[in-house]
């Protein structure tokens, strides 16, 4: 099984300068734990405290984790990931 | 209909099915025309309903400086009603915004102040909270934190949606400030709270997210996940597709945004026909396509429309 995952540029130095990387979990939880196997120091930018960042969003086909289940939310193979910093955005 | 000024027209906009694009007639899509505002977009509540409610606690008085982070919109509406009252008006506005926006505002005679692409609207409120510290005598509104921004929606585009749409299961909508989502959430939370609030969020290029440090995002104050029940994440790819389609399907001229919203309620639409559910799903048009024009999203291919909104803030 493999998951998508597209890293922000601010995180690309645990990627090696990846933009993507594939990685596996059947809950976010674990795909985080995998990414971390791999890309050693990814977790604590994620998460504090077991949640995730005030300002790190995380999206699962788009749509965002937080009203999915959060950590638990479930993936399956052929999943994409987006994690981006929070930005002020909209035609504000 | 007669109003005694420009600044009393705001609101009460139409709201017109989507026959075309409804997939079937028991699962509808209903759209608020917010471009029929008098400066074109749904800004024109919030500012209107922020400076009535500054002025109303005696923080905003005749000759004042307002000082203002915005994109485009709120900065244009704020003009418009700064300028039929006598106040001056400072917008901090990312480089990377429209041309048009700038000649908007510029026509209606405020002032911009750029801030760096990079970082996009982020970078907009740090620069305008450093200037509001400044200068304690101008007054920062402040949209992305001032509750009368919320209000605007929780009193008015709220109660016409219902009052037009008392079938409504879903309303879709933008998330800048989070005001609309924020007001029309608490409206249905507490009249119909059965109504599934949906946020659709623009997500630009790698230069809007910038290179700063992840503890720097930033969350406006107005935002309360609890009025939301789910929350998209729209890329410039297929906001500009569903702008099309409203043009090619319904004959509505929406700003690019609007095309991201869109994208978000033909999901939810086709969540409910996979159910077997009914749904009167509503969505705000935010603007009109004029002042994004020069983005080139409306011509050439989809490809090339994506390509030329790289680096851009398209919503």
């Amino acid at each position: 099984m493999a998951v998508e995952v597209r890293i922000p540029t601010i995180l690309r130095p645990y990627t090696g300068g990846e933009r993507a990387v594939d990685a596996d979990g059947t809950t976010l939880s674990a795909l985080i734990d995998d990414l971390e196997a791999n890309h050693e120091g990814l977790k604590e930018r994620l998460l504090d405290g077991g949640e995730l960042r005030r300002f790190v969003n995380v999206y699962v086909n788009d749509e965002d984790v937080r009203f999915t289940g959060g950590l638990e939310t479930a993936l399956s193979d052929g999943d994409t990931v987006v994690i981006l910093p929070a930005v002020a955005g909209g035609a504000a | 209909m007669r109003y005694d000024s420009l600044v009393d027209s705001v609101g009460h906009t139409p709201l017109v099915g989507l026959p075309n694009l409804s997939p079937s007639d028991d699962v509808r899509l209903w759209a608020k025309l917010e471009d029929r505002n008098p400066t074109g977009s749904i800004k024109d509540r919030a500012a209107l309903s922020m400076i009535l409610a500054a002025e109303a606690d005696g923080s905003l008085t005749p000759g004042c400086t307002i000082l203002e982070p915005t994109s485009g919109n709120t900065g244009i509406s704020l003009a418009m009603v700064a300028r039929q009252r006598g106040y001056r008006l400072i917008c901090v506005m990312p480089e990377n915004t429209s041309i048009e926006r700038r000649q908007l505002l510029t026509m209606f005679g405020a002032e911009i102040i750029s801030s760096p692409a990079a970082g996009g609207s982020n970078e907009a409120v740090r620069v305008a909270k450093g200037l509001a510290a400044e200068h304690p005598d101008w007054v920062m509104l402040y949209q992305y934190g001032n509750p009368a921004n919320a209000e605007a929606h929780y009193r008015g585009t709220a109660p016409e949606l219902f009052e037009d749409l008392p079938t409504i299961t879903h309303f879709v909508g933008g998330l800048g400030t989070t005001g609309t989502l924020m007001g029309i959430g608490r409206f249905f939370r507490e009249r119909k709270p059965d109504v599934r609030i949906v946020a659709a969020e623009p997500r630009y290029g790698e230069l809007v997210y910038g290179l700063r440090n992840i503890d720097e995002g930033f969350v406006p104050e107005l935002y309360d996940a609890s009025l939301i029940d789910s929350r998209f994440s729209v890329g410039p790819r297929d906001a500009v597709r569903r702008v099309r389609e409203l043009i090619d399907r319904e004959g509505v001229f929406a700003g690019i945004s609007t095309g991201a919203i869109l994208h978000a309620a033909l999901a939810q639409a086709a969540k409910a026909v996979k159910a077997g559910e009914r749904a009167d799903i509503a969505f705000v048009v935010a603007d009109a396509g004029w002042k994004y024009l020069s983005t080139g999203a409306y011509e050439g291919t989809i490809d090339e429309a994506e390509d030329r909104l790289e680096g851009q803030l398209w919503a």
